[in-house]
């Protein structure tokens, strides 16, 4: 509390909780639109197009158009679905989504809550996601949407397994779970983040190795967690038409489709805290003021985004034994060697 | 080892991927803006003997309804009024020929062709061509009718009358010879 510049300027009162509850709010719905023209644009750039030229400025506005299609579309609620599970799946899914950004910490001046257990909250509320695909499955009545259902449930709960190594990792080489105190102990630029082992001696080259493969590890397994390709078999188009959420529509297909990358920015969010430096500018002391830290918190966490969008038009799908093999065989052995390694060098630095 | 291997390729094979669609993502684009910035008939891409819109050149059409006979989804209608010879102001054909009827209505309705180019070919005088237009697009179905005959309805009446008269005038000089 006494760091959050928001109860410096109001105090105590209903218009710090509003304000505080707002920006999030705010922010995940700009981040959503802006994150759906960079999907666009980057699609069809990479694929050698010009993409979206012809609603605003070179398609500027065509996230805007996107949504305001989505609002007007007729909400179709299938005869034989279970209305109410139905109904509540993608609110779920939101409310899933959104919930992690009550922890996130935008700036050292301005957290939403400020929780000592921040990096174990916003990983139990990533979980929320997977109710929200079993229930709109389950209620579609569909089978296509009952195999993507069981498939993100089987690919999620696997993969939560790498993530769970890779942040107690980070949690044993910080000692703690507060996500403001992981941040404060990567400052003093970009050698001291933890994909460099931290600050500490230069004995530390000897673990880089264990932190590079340990932020391979979480970043792959997040984009499981976020069910993009290559981890993209819930959904997979052309096998299960568009898995859990086939028969959504409208508004609530909109849910999910914002729920999709509210999560992106939350897991980017998350391998910036871990790894890069969560808000802490690269150059030490230099434009780190808490406005900054905020623009370099952001602008880490965009380039994530982007990294995602970049890696869903480079890499196919996996095939569903595939995506076991990976999690099982190779990333929670490595996980788990590098979550041994990390241990040491935290007992020892 | 096999399995080291593995993963050591997956990461490089990634890797490399990356990289292509990242030159990919700052290289040049193959769009062209169309029709904002470029346009197929005015830049001239598009191929001379594209099939698209006909068009009937009336002053070399004799109304000798091969067109609309060799039509394979009977999308051209043609009313001919003979010519009489009691006319006086009939233009040559652009061949050179005398004119034997007047076309009063060539009809392509461009909703039912399917550019098969069948009625240029049966064309004897060539009249009836396929042209590069291709923005002709309507909202109103009856709009994609075309009319390519040359004289107005108050012409076309007049030709009728012409002709009539002068069956007329050849009845009568029958009947005055009996």
């Amino acid at each position: 509390m006494e760091n959050n510049f928001l109860y410096n300027l109001f105090g105590n009162n209903v218009w710090f909780y509003l304000i505080t509850i707002a920006i999030p709010l705010v922010f995940v719905l700009i981040y959503a639109l802006i994150a759906i023209l960079g999907e666009l644009k980057i699609a069809s750039w990479i694929q050698d197009r010009l993409g979206p030229m012809r609603t605003g400025w070179k398609g500027v506005l065509q996230p805007i158009a996107e949504v305001v299609k989505l609002i007007q579309k007729e909400d179709i609620i299938p005869a034989n679905a279970n209305k109410a599970l139905f109904n509540l799946a993608p609110y779920i899914m939101f409310t899933g989504a959104f919930a992690a950004y009550a922890a996130i910490p935008f700036s050292s001046q301005f957290v939403p809550a400020h929780l000592n257990i921040g990096l174990f909250y916003i990983f139990a509320v990533g979980a929320f996601a997977i109710i929200g695909i079993v229930m709109g499955g389950w209620a579609s009545n569909n089978k296509y949407s009952l195999l993507g259902a069981m498939r993100a449930v089987s690919q999620m709960v696997s993969y939560e397994i790498p993530i769970a190594f890779a942040l107690l990792s980070i949690a044993a080489l910080a000692g703690t779970l507060d996500l403001q105190d992981i941040i404060k102990q990567q400052e003093g630029g970009i050698w001291n983040w933890f994909i460099f082992g931290g600050n500490g001696s230069l004995i530390k080259i000897l673990f880089i190795p264990f932190t590079i493969s340990l932020f391979l590890v979480h970043f792959t397994s997040s984009l499981a967690e976020t069910n993009r390709i290559p981890f993209d078999i819930p959904e997979g188009e052309s096998e299960i038409v568009a898995g859990y959420h086939t028969e959504y529509s409208g508004m609530k297909f909109a849910m999910f489709f914002f729920a999709e990358y509210a999560n992106m920015f939350t897991v980017s969010a998350l391998v910036t805290i871990c790894f890069f430096g969560g808000w802490q500018s690269p150059f030490g002391d230099f434009l780190n003021s808490p406005i900054m830290q905020s623009v370099w918190f952001v602008s880490k966490a965009m380039f994530f985004v982007f990294v995602q969008i970049w890696l869903r038009w480079t890499l196919p799908r996996l095939r569903v034994d595939q995506l076991m093999f990976v999690s099982w065989k190779v990333l929670t052995p490595v996980a788990f060697v590098c979550f041994i390694a990390l241990s040491y060098w935290g007992l020892i630095k | 080892m096999e399995y080291f291997k593995n993963i050591i390729e997956g990461l490089s094979t990634t890797a490399k991927g990356m990289k292509i669609t990242l030159n990919h993502l700052f290289g040049k684009k193959v769009t062209n803006q169309y029709p904002d910035e470029y346009h197929p008939i005015l830049s001239g891409d598009i191929p001379p003997n594209s099939r698209n819109r006909i068009f009937v050149d009336m002053s070399g059409c004799d109304g000798c309804e091969q067109c609309n006979k060799a039509c394979p989804v009977n999308c051209i209608e043609i009313e001919t009024v003979k010519v009489a010879p009691t006319d006086e102001n009939v233009p040559l054909m652009n061949d050179g020929k005398k004119r034997k009827f007047w076309v009063i209505k060539h009809e392509i309705d461009f909703a039912k062709c399917c550019f098969c180019s069948l009625c240029t070919e049966v064309c004897p005088t060539n009249a009836i061509q396929m042209t590069v237009e291709f923005e002709y697009s309507e909202y109103d179905r009856e709009k994609l009718k075309y009319n390519f005959s040359d004289l107005t309805p108050e012409q076309a009446a007049e030709k009728k009358r012409i002709w009539e008269e002068y069956q007329e005038a050849k009845k009568r000089e029958q009947e005055v010879k009996k």
